[in-house]
């Protein structure tokens, strides 16, 4: 293994977690940074009332492996659609995207679409969050 | 003997840490400070309840949290409620309203009427209370970052329709404080939102001595990690925050604590809460009394909600969430409560349909008709293990905040997210627990099903054609009314506020000439700033 791969496998992924829109429910986004802090992986927690702009601009000045968003209130859609768009212009489509919290069945497909891979509704275990990041964040990082 | 009978009891404690007995005395009673504050029902120190004859003379208010969409939906959902035999109102308002935004702010696309009813101008609640005596049905406004307005908002609404707003009944939640803790509809910074809530107490206490500006919430700290005894000791703490701002203007004690009510959650172990809030209303009682002089009963009283239980339900088999709820309900019957409404089973999915709405709505009138929960007062005193829980809670409390005041304060800790950053690690390590199966959670970890089925929730619609409904109708608003009219209120509002006067008269003014609520809250960012939200972990 050269000395400049073992650099690079040591580096811990980097997560943006961010709270879209006006949602105040912020105890699961809470929760899950501690879960992803105790897996060793590095969190950068945005606090509530996001702007897809603002979650574009931190996601790409922070150069995060993984944009997660925390949604309860029922926007995560229109939000997503905003976003995506965005986020593809600052060149983050290979990063891997995750959503959780209260999203309804019925619009995991329409999530898929707008990108969000990782789809985690009310629910969801923190080792089933934790596996997805590890085994989909592209290889260059442990 | 089997071998389980030779092995040692495992230690049990519950959610507030207190260890847990197989069995209790008289002796347990006596250890844990005996019966000195049982006292009587409608008698200080009201451990038993604030009244003396408690629900043989009224039962509990039912009101559930209610409200969608455009005003005019929300009306037809409260007339539903209503006709099904609710007795109060609680208005749920969407996200735009609750942080100030108006409905054309691009920052409310998408969220207009999604999680509540949109608020823009006056005309909005002229047809969501179009047709309900406001007499018979008190409303209670679940409101907190921009509560002043919408005080503002329904006094003037009142008084409009010819009721003297001096007898006028209501709540409005008004907690700011424990919205920077959990719920998060903050607008303004820390020491200015307490100074709008010393306004709306200060400004109640003169125009609406009836109606009770404020419900400070234990509720929404429980629901993000706090445990039952925190969530009671924190509420307290938060409370004394209010009352000292309003004393500080001048006021006596008596001529505001009277109106203060209060907001609990009902979920967890059945005996833990009740003794919550039996301890819960000896020591706010005793603080009222020993620590602000106060001398009227009704000062002393922990007048309450004890609401919801969203924290307790699953996402889980969410059909055995009605048969929580129904636990749920004989909790609150069991603590005294004024005020009930109950998490429907289906919240943890969508906002309630009316089929969700009328089963909560039933689970409480049949305490009421069927199980003789209005029958005697305080069924459970007496009991040797509901008296001993009632001390030690009460003592928990006390220790909790007399730590608080030892770090500082509430305030202090709330603007350094301190409590924030507490109860967080909190309902991090409950989850693990529940993940864990260390705390049993029926349907989550124990009890599953082998496949999950079809969940038999049906999911609330969201109206995309809301929004635009909504915005015509403030934009014809403001094309109507009497712009000059709305200047002069917005220029007194912006002059009041930064001189430190009582801005409601203002705000009364600006909402009677139909400013907006964006317009309103506008004014008063301009002076008081945005809060910005310590990140702490």
């Amino acid at each position: 293994m050269s000395a400049e791969k073992s650099v690079s496998t040591i580096r811990r992924i980097k997560v943006l977690l961010a709270k879209p829109g006006l949602d105040g429910h912020d105890q699961g986004a809470k929760v899950v940074v501690r879960a992803l802090m105790d897996a060793g992986m590095e969190v950068i927690y945005t606090g509530l009332r996001q702007t897809p702009e603002a979650v574009a601009r931190m996601a790409l000045d922070e150069d995060v492996d993984v944009i997660a968003l925390s949604s309860l209130a029922g926007s995560h859609i229109p939000f997503c659609a905003k976003l995506k768009p965005l986020l593809e212009a600052n060149h983050l489509q290979d990063k891997l995207w995750v959503i959780g919290g209260n999203l309804p069945a019925q619009d995991h497909d329409t999530l898929r679409q707008l990108g969000f891979k990782g789809i985690f509704p009310t629910g969801s275990k923190f080792d089933a969050i934790v596996d997805y990041i590890r085994n989909n964040v592209k290889d260059s990082v442990q | 003997m089997n071998d389980r009978a030779k092995e040692p009891l495992k230690p049990v404690l519950n959610e507030s840490g207190i260890e847990v007995k197989p069995l209790y005395t008289q002796v347990d009673v006596e250890a844990s400070g005996g019966l000195n504050m049982l006292g009587q029902p409608g008698e200080y120190p009201f451990t038993r309840g604030i009244h003396r004859l408690m629900y043989r003379k009224q039962p509990w208010t039912m009101r559930q949290y209610a409200g969608f969409g455009n005003p005019a939906d929300t009306n037809q959902r409260f007339k539903y409620l209503i006709a099904n035999g609710q007795t109060g109102l609680n208005v749920a308002f969407d996200l735009p309203t609750q942080i100030g935004l108006d409905s054309d702010d691009p920052l409310a696309s998408g969220e207009i009427g999604r999680v509540g009813m949109s608020v823009d101008t006056l005309r909005d609640f002229e047809i969501a209370f179009d047709g309900i005596d406001l007499n018979k049905i008190t409303v209670s406004l679940t409101i907190n970052g921009a509560a002043a307005i919408l005080i503002a908002m329904y006094l003037a609404m009142a008084e409009k329709r010819g009721y003297d707003v001096k007898q006028l009944r209501g709540t409005a939640q008004n907690d700011i404080l424990k919205e920077f803790i959990g719920r998060g509809t903050w607008i303004f910074p820390v020491e200015p939102s307490i100074r709008l809530v010393g306004d709306t107490i200060e400004y109640c206490a003169e125009h609406a001595p009836k109606y009770s500006p404020v419900s400070v919430c234990g509720y929404h700290i429980r629901e993000s990690g706090a445990n039952p005894a925190q969530e009671m000791a924190y509420a307290f703490c938060i409370a004394k925050a209010y009352a000292d701002d309003v004393i500080k203007r001048g006021l006596a004690v008596d001529e505001f604590a009277g109106r203060l009510s209060y907001n609990f959650n009902i979920f967890g172990n059945l005996f833990e809460q009740v003794a919550k809030f039996r301890a819960g209303r000896g020591l706010w009682a005793k603080i009222m009394k020993e620590q602000y002089g106060a001398e009227k009963p009704g000062s002393m009283w922990l007048r309450m909600i004890a609401a919801g239980g969203g924290g307790g339900l699953t996402f889980e088999q969410p059909e055995v969430n009605i048969v929580r709820g129904a636990y749920y309900a004989l909790i609150s019957a069991l603590s005294g409560t004024q005020t009930m409404a109950l998490c429907s089973y289906d919240e943890a999915y969508t906002i309630p349909t009316e089929y969700s709405a009328r089963i909560s709505l039933r689970t409480m009138q049949l305490l009421i008709e069927e199980m003789g929960l209005t029958e005697t007062v305080d069924p459970l005193g007496g009991s040797f293990y509901v008296e001993t829980l009632t001390n030690q809670m009460r003592q928990k409390m006390e220790e909790i905040m007399a730590e608080v005041d030892a770090q500082g304060g509430i305030v202090k800790l709330v603007s350094e997210g301190a409590i924030q950053s507490k109860v967080s690690a909190q309902a991090y390590q409950m989850q693990r627990n529940i993940e864990s199966g260390a705390f049993p959670k029926v349907g989550v970890n124990c009890y599953r099903n082998e496949k999950e089925e079809e969940h038999p929730v049906e999911f609330h619609p969201y109206n995309e054609e809301d929004s635009r409904v909504q915005i015509d109708g403030l934009n014809k608003i403001r094309a109507e009314r009497d712009q000059a009219k709305v200047s002069q209120a917005l220029v007194r509002l912006s002059a009041d506020a930064s001189a430190g006067r009582n801005v409601m008269p203002a705000l009364v003014e600006a909402v009677k000439a139909y400013a907006s609520v964006g317009e309103m809250t506008n004014e008063l960012v301009k002076i008081f700033g945005r809060y910005q939200e310590p990140i702490r972990f």
